[in-house]
């Protein structure tokens, strides 16, 4: 038997085959878009897989360029993908995250954490200076409607809910923060020069309007409007910041095989935090929509909520609201394996 | 067949996965779509919320708005418009209409579907990449590129592939009907055009015909040719005889 007359009797024998190629494209068409109860069902896609792979192996060498390779290459694509879904956990992924994942990103980031609230300490301190010093420079840090309600001898923030309703204002709010937080972040795509530049910012901001409503003696007012939700609001913007720092020093000082694998892990650990500082900001926001504005909340109050929910965004970043049973010795064995497979397939 | 660049993924069975990638045209292609498509669902949520707010005809945000126009006019589309693909890519396993139009969906690099991490994390880092207009960043990336991502796809680890929505098998393309002299790309043309034969126009399907019999058939353009022109059943038999292997 010539070479020619084999292969032609193999591409028979493979043509043969299309039916099961088509009942493995419809099974991988249906596992995908939907659970199975029907165990040997899922079972036979890796046998399907198998089969296409095998199947398609031969075409690509006997019928290099022809439709049946086509089809056969997008069966094999679809079976690919069916078999290698993730499973669809979300309340596992969510405690999961919280639990476990959330505190080890927090752990990891420490040190940038630490280097964004002392950058954005020095940047507050800064903005004071520079108009405590020289006050005109208030106009580079402040709208001008501001500076002539403060000149007037008023917060902006007083009779804030006669304009805009509570829930209204905290939308706006919470919106407009997670907004900053966000590019906070994704800053850090710019060599973390981004991130250190909304940071640097935004302290200014803050040190600078301080220093001007001290002058014209509303600094213990404007404290007492932000002190209910700015502990955590000042909190995640140095969060943000470290996020983003982690992303721009992976870029810098890449750790992987190349910077841009370097740059996807640090985005998608860091990312992580991102979640949680979402969420504490809309906390934040109901804060400063309704508590914050209403003169009816006296400063004990408002000090209470401000630490109480400092200590709560603490224990969310640390896991203590999730932890595990002490006695799961177990499970804190499979924790540490998870985490060393992690750390090898980085 | 192939169009490059492609994902190769190694797989477990030792034959490797192909995937075209698609390019920007095709990307930009399904972002107009989702644009027109979440632009067309957020201003008839806001005609319409706004007509049943005002109860006049009237679109005009009221003097004084209050909570209910917020929540119910003017959300529902802001949350529409800035969450449209993280959930659709979600549900949709990785493609919204727009890129179902374009028949592009999202892969990881493994080729596997993207985890909802990744794709939460692709769809934040659209503040980088619609910097500074019309998705500047992102569209220089992807021509930039090997692999046509943009900075949200580097970061989530994830890249855009054709789907192989055209890729149909022959219904008629079994071993009974091929054991001739043709090779596989040439059965494929007489199979096609057989199976399609009474849909084509008769002219058309003359003229394909004695193109297939003097390319395949090692006929001469006059014999082909001469074949009456009424004469449609001798041209379909002669191209049956061919692909089993006759001569035609």
């Amino acid at each position: 038997m010539s070479g020619a007359d084999r292969d032609q009797a193999l591409r028979v024998s493979l043509l043969q085959r299309s039916e099961l190629w088509r009942a493995a494209t419809a099974r991988a068409r249906r596992l995908a878009h939907g659970r199975t109860a029907d165990a040997a069902d899922a079972a036979q896609m890796a046998d399907d897989y198998r089969l296409l792979a095998h199947d398609l192996a031969r075409v690509r060498r006997l019928m290099p360029a022809t439709r049946t390779r086509e089809y056969l290459e997008a069966a094999y694509a679809r079976a690919h993908a069916t078999l290698y879904r993730g499973a669809w956990h979300p309340g596992y992924a969510l405690l999961n995250l919280f639990r476990d994942e959330i505190p080890q990103v927090v752990s990891g980031l420490r040190f940038h954490i630490l280097w964004a609230s002392v950058i954005f300490v020095l940047t507050v301190l800064a903005g004071y200076w520079l108009v405590h010093a020289y006050p005109d420079l208030i106009g580079l840090f402040a709208s001008p409607d501001l500076v002539t309600t403060v000149e007037r001898g008023q917060l902006w923030t007083e009779g804030l809910l006669n304009v805009v309703p509570s829930s209204v204002l905290s939308l706006q709010i919470l919106t407009n923060n997670i907004v900053v937080s966000l590019f906070a972040y994704c800053a850090g795509f710019l060599f973390g020069l981004g991130t250190l530049y909304i940071l640097g910012l935004n302290g200014l901001m803050l040190g600078a309007i301080f220093a001007f409503t001290s002058l014209h003696g509303l600094g213990d007012d404007l404290l007492r409007f932000i002190v209910a939700h700015g502990c955590v609001e000042i909190s995640v913007m140095c969060l943000s910041g470290a996020a983003g720092a982690a992303v721009g020093e992976a870029l810098i000082r890449p750790t992987h095989a190349s910077r841009m694998e370097s740059f996807r892990i640090a985005a998608m650990r860091s990312g992580k935090l991102l979640l949680a500082c979402v969420l504490l900001l809309v906390g934040s926001g109901i804060i400063e929509g309704f508590v914050s504005p209403n003169p009816d909340f006296p400063l004990w109050t408002r000090l209470v909520i401000g630490a109480g929910y400092w200590l709560f965004m603490v224990a969310v970043l640390r896991g203590w609201l999730f932890r595990r049973s002490a006695g799961s010795h177990a499970s804190r064995a499979a924790q540490r394996l998870i985490l060393r497979k992690d750390r090898l397939l980085e | 067949m192939g169009r490059t660049p492609g994902l190769v993924v190694d797989s477990v069975t030792g034959v490797d996965l192909s995937l075209p990638v698609a390019g920007p045209g095709a990307r930009a292609f399904a972002f107009l779509i989702d644009w027109h498509l979440r632009a067309i669902v957020c201003i008839a949520w806001y005609v319409v919320a706004a007509l049943i707010y005002n109860r006049r005809w009237s679109l005009a945000t009221p003097l004084n708005p209050d909570t209910t126009w917020f929540v119910f006019v003017v959300a529902p589309p802001a949350a529409i418009y800035f969450l449209y693909h993280f959930i659709l890519e979600v549900a949709m396993h990785g493609r919204t209409p727009g890129k179902r139009m374009a028949g592009v969906h999202i892969v990881t690099r493994d080729g596997a579907p993207p985890s909802v991490g990744a794709l939460l994390t692709r769809n934040v880092f659209r503040l980088v990449d619609s910097l500074p207009l019309f998705y500047g960043v992102g569209l220089v990336m992807t021509m930039l590129t090997s692999d046509h991502v943009r900075v949200g796809d580097v970061a989530a680890g994830t890249l855009l592939v054709y789907d192989h929505t055209d890729a149909t098998l022959l219904d008629r393309l079994h071993a009974d009907s091929w054991g001739g002299k043709l090779d596989a790309p040439a059965a494929e043309v007489v199979h096609e055009l057989l199976r399609r034969w009474s849909a084509l126009d008769v002219d058309a399907r003359r003229r394909l015909a004695l193109e297939v019999l003097v390319r395949y058939g090692h006929e001469t353009t006059g014999s082909a040719a001469s074949t009456h022109p009424d004469d449609e059943s001798s041209l379909r038999r002669r191209l049956q005889e061919l692909v089993r292997g006759g001569t035609a």
